[in-house]
């Protein structure tokens, strides 16, 4: 099984990144041959629709989940479509929360987490 | 003439001046372009009698059609349009409604349907303004088009003298509040936040090249020397000052304008306008002097 985590760094043990569709990197692992390598998001500066451009990127990587800390609608949608798997982690370090999804303890996400809209994080200030 | 007044910072005043404005010289038209939360209708009192859907048109692909190419997503610039699957999935909320996917597709796959954002609405209002306000459905991100089909239902362009009332920001539905101005008219508060989006609404301004002033609203608090020292610095004319008054906060909650609470604010707004005429006819001149100049070279 090939999963995604989302990550601050390139570094399989940096710190893992919360937000799917604008985070800095990818780490792709292998589960059963505990292969790993990184890739920078082609999405994570994207004027609009970094969820669903992160979703396919992942997709054309052939994985089969992805661990992040939210997943915003369009993420969600295009997530789903592609098949693909995702599980929610809180925070701490990429190796360490590959550990709790091996040893089973993260959830599975039903339903997206309400944010984005195509607008990055520029919520509208009054 | 058209006056658009904007603020960076939201709850600034925008409105207040605009609404108050508008009433005292009176305007013809006066649109109200902040359709994610309009609310100069409450100062203006419209009798809002005619209506009309803002209408997106975004793509609808024929699956049968469809060879999996690709070609739409990559044209898309704000992946409304993503190939998963072989299958390409439309994200309507992302669709800026451009086109290109529908231009680009080799198969004529997919055609355009439209998505509706929200609802214009006008009527006459206080002193005869044509009154004009957008309203995007509840959860919609695309204000934009509904900005522009609210310019291009009610504006009558230069031959009346149109008031806008822009939303706050700095982002796409302020510049595309702004676009065909003549004049920007800034509403700032001498507070940090107020000071820091005036910097950045003046650069915004200055970037589409129109003559601007600034309203200082809520005078006399801690920053009033900053904002000065800064408008005095970037050549912004402090135009205005309204003061922070305990009467006039409870006249616009109660759906006043400033002239209401204080006739004597009548004049003053005439004056504001004068002032603004003057200016922007300055600055045409300027602006074609300088183009002569750049010809020139």
């Amino acid at each position: 099984m090939k999963i995604a985590i989302t990550a601050k760094s390139s570094d399989h043990d940096g710190a893992f990144e919360p937000r799917f569709g604008r985070c800095a990197y990818f780490i792709f692992l292998d589960t059963e041959t505990q292969d790993w390598h990184s890739a920078a998001n082609p999405a994570g500066n994207a004027r609009g629709g970094a969820g669903t451009q992160a979703a396919q990127f992942v997709a054309n990587q052939d994985a089969d989940a992805v661990i992040s800390g939210q997943f915003g609608p369009n993420a969600h949608t295009a997530l789903k479509a592609a098949g693909i798997e995702m599980y929610r982690a809180q925070s701490g370090s990429v190796s360490s929360i590959v550990e709790a999804f091996q040893s089973g303890e993260l959830k599975q996400v039903a339903s997206s987490s309400g944010f984005g809209g195509g607008r990055g994080r520029g919520r509208r200030r009054r | 003439m058209i006056i658009a007044v904007a603020s960076g910072k939201g709850g600034t005043g925008k409105t207040t001046v605009a609404t108050s404005l508008a009433a005292a010289v009176p305007a013809d038209v006066f649109l109200d372009c902040d359709v994610e939360a309009p609310d100069a209708h409450l100062f203006l009192r419209p009798t809002l009698e005619h209506r009309k859907n803002v209408d997106l048109l975004i793509p609808e692909v024929d699956l049968d059609a469809c060879t999996a190419c690709g070609i739409c997503d990559e044209v898309c610039q704000f992946n409304a349009i993503v190939l998963l699957n072989k299958n390409p999935l439309v994200f309507p909320v992302l669709c800026h409604g451009c086109g290109s996917c529908t231009l680009n597709c080799p198969e004529g796959a997919i055609r355009e349907v439209p998505r509706t954002l929200g609802v214009l609405e006008s009527g006459k209002a206080i002193r005869d303004i044509q009154f004009a306000h957008g309203l995007l459905n509840v959860g919609e991100p695309m204000a934009v088009p509904a900005i522009h089909q609210l310019k291009a239902w009610k504006s009558k362009g230069d031959s009346a003298l149109e008031i806008r009332d822009a939303p706050p920001g700095t982002s796409c539905p302020v510049v595309e509040s702004i676009q065909g101005a003549d004049f920007v008219l800034l509403v700032t508060e001498p507070t940090p936040f107020g000071l820091h989006d005036l910097k950045l609404a003046a650069q915004v301004v200055q970037e589409l090249n129109l003559p601007a002033g600034v309203v200082v609203n809520r005078d006399d608090q801690g920053m009033t020397s900053e904002v000065d020292a800064f408008c005095q610095e970037q050549g912004l004319p402090i135009l205005m000052r309204i003061p922070l008054e305990r009467t006039i906060a409870e006249g616009t909650a109660r759906g006043q304008t400033l002239i209401e609470i204080y006739p004597t604010y009548t004049e003053r707004f005439q004056t504001l306008l004068d002032d603004i005429l003057r200016r922007s006819q300055n600055h045409s001149k300027k602006d074609r002097h300088r183009t002569s100049e750049e010809r020139a070279v």
